[in-house]
């Protein structure tokens, strides 16, 4: 059987799980019934609630798709902003030199303790005190600055962590052919590591995409969160149905982004002999390792 | 340059008490039903293996805010759900909670999901070849060990939680980020004061966790 915590069912446990799913069953279907009877109740499930997501064109081609390549905007801009700023910090946290290592890592253990909420609240009212980015530029600039700085010492611990995964041959070697210290980290080291890397940085980008819903909920930045509030406002009161639509698109993302990962650090563990050889994703979004207990 | 926080007009502790409060019972709610998740993730009913699954992937792939935001516009606003809360701020503090452990606990099981898989086969055979059931097997032998080998991920699970916790204010509980939303707005000429008050009571909050569990990792360990 598929799994070392229970015995392959015999007659008797064949049953009792019969009688269990039954039993979930019913939960389930009690708790179901008792939402679905609320919302019917609210006439949340009438048809024309719904149906707008199917047939009128206009709720995706004025709300959700801007309001999608908003929220995919921001999230590549911060990925592309990060990723080399990230490199520079988890670099320089390796440094031989105590005075780059030790700020670096200040920095790096700074961003990474502060609430990404807090960092985009400060940065959109730095913008709106010091700066002249006008207003309908504020959210987004306030919500990449936020991400970038968080995603940044995020992926700077991941560079470090993927670096210091690589076996000591492979610096020693550079050095024996006479490489610099740049040369050895640029042409050895850090191509190594990216492949490593690689199944991390593809789980932080799905949260990234799922930090950016906090400026459409608190900074007022149009993306495809805050859509809600028009589409509720357009199509008669339709809450449950415009949520879930809305949730479903960010599922679909981010099911994609995570299957991609869990594909890459699959393969990757193919390619090499050492068993752990990718870094575990961070910050909130631990990863199981392997499948050789659980059934699922 | 501190005048503004002698004026009373701004409750930074009870703020952060607030959030503090938010990051402890849903911290307890999402270790609860983490572990009622993994536990039905690694059971033998095949029903209660695809509820888990399916509660995972799609909770854990959903963003915190719109957990949160479905919370209240469609839980309180649409069904009238207020968990036998009376005052608006309450209503929000308890949706957080509701909101915040139903997403926390898909990422405490996976944390507690890879903690099992840490666990030789052999101590789940042994415990079956002395003919215990699933739910002792899981209960007296395997749980106790996937719990101390998950103490690091579990770690990150609930410091990523007190972070989260500033979610809370697109729901209203007044906790410190829509203060910080607020003094930034009013004291424009101490930003930078304002955000390094906030930002040090998030080290507060967070680094003690992330030492005292790391050394608890260490301890608890099981030698191999």
């Amino acid at each position: 059987m598929s799994s070392v915590l229970y015995d392959t069912p015999g007659p008797r446990a064949k049953r009792r799980n019969v009688v269990y799913t039954i039993v979930f069953l019913a939960v389930l279907a009690l708790v179901a019934w008792w939402v679905l009877g609320a919302l019917d109740e609210k006439h949340q499930l009438d048809a024309d609630k719904w149906s707008p997501f199917v047939t009128d064109s206009k709720v995706w081609t004025t709300y959700l798709l801007p309001g999608l390549t908003e929220t995919l905007r921001a999230a590549a801009l911060s990925i592309v902003i990060a990723l080399p700023l990230g490199a520079a910090l988890g670099i320089g946290r390796l440094s031989d030199h105590r005075w780059v290592r030790v700020p670096v890592g200040a920095v790096v253990e700074f961003f990474r303790a502060i609430p990404v909420l807090l960092l985009m609240m400060f940065a959109s009212a730095v913008y709106r005190e010091f700066t002249t980015v006008s207003s309908d530029f504020r959210p987004l600039y306030a919500v990449v600055t936020g991400l970038v700085l968080y995603n940044a010492s995020v992926i700077a611990e991941v560079v470090r962590a993927g670096v210091l995964s690589l076996p000591r041959g492979q610096g020693d070697a550079a050095v024996a052919l006479g490489m610099r210290k740049g040369q050895t980290m640029l042409y050895v080291l850090l191509p190594q590591a990216v492949t490593v890397m690689l199944p991390a940085l593809v789980s932080q980008l799905v949260v990234i995409v799922k930090d950016t819903a906090l400026g459409g909920a608190l900074l007022g930045f149009a993306e495809l969160l805050s859509q809600n509030r028009q589409i509720t406002a357009n199509y008669g009161a339709n809450t449950i149905a415009t949520l879930t639509v809305i949730a479903l698109i960010y599922i679909a993302i981010n099911f994609l982004l995570t299957t991609l990962a869990g594909r890459l650090e699959r393969r990757l563990r193919q390619g090499r002999k050492s068993p752990s050889a990718t870094i575990p994703a961070q910050a909130g979004a631990p990863e199981a390792k392997s499948e050789a207990v659980s059934g699922a | 340059m501190f005048d503004f926080l002698d004026s009373g007009q701004y409750d930074l502790l009870g703020a952060f008490w607030v959030t503090a409060q938010l990051a402890l019972y849903s911290a307890l709610g999402s270790l609860i039903w983490g572990t009622a998740l993994v536990a039905m993730r690694v059971s033998p009913v095949p029903l209660m293996r695809g509820f888990a699954t399916a509660y995972v992937n799609v909770v854990r792939n959903t963003p915190l805010t719109v957990v949160l935001v479905a919370c209240l516009l469609g839980l309180n606003q649409t069904l009238g759900v207020s968990l036998g809360a009376d005052r608006s701020e309450n209503i929000g503090f308890r949706l957080a909670v509701l909101g915040l452990v139903a997403y926390t606990g898909t990422f405490v099981c996976e944390a507690l999901r890879s903690g099992i898989n840490t666990v030789p086969p052999g101590q789940a055979e042994a415990a079956r070849a002395l003919g215990l059931s699933f739910t002792q097997v899981l209960r007296l032998v395997v749980l106790p060990q996937a719990f101390r080998a998950a103490v690091t991920p579990l770690a990150n699970v609930l410091i990523a939680l007190t972070k989260n916790t500033t979610v809370a204010a697109a729901i209203g509980a007044a906790e410190t980020s829509l203060l910080m939303k607020t003094m930034m707005e009013n004291e424009t000429d101490a930003l930078f004061t304002v955000f390094a008050i906030f930002a040090f009571g998030f080290i507060v909050l967070t680094l003690p966790t992330g030492l005292v569990l790391g050394w608890a990792a260490k301890r608890l360990a099981v030698k191999r």
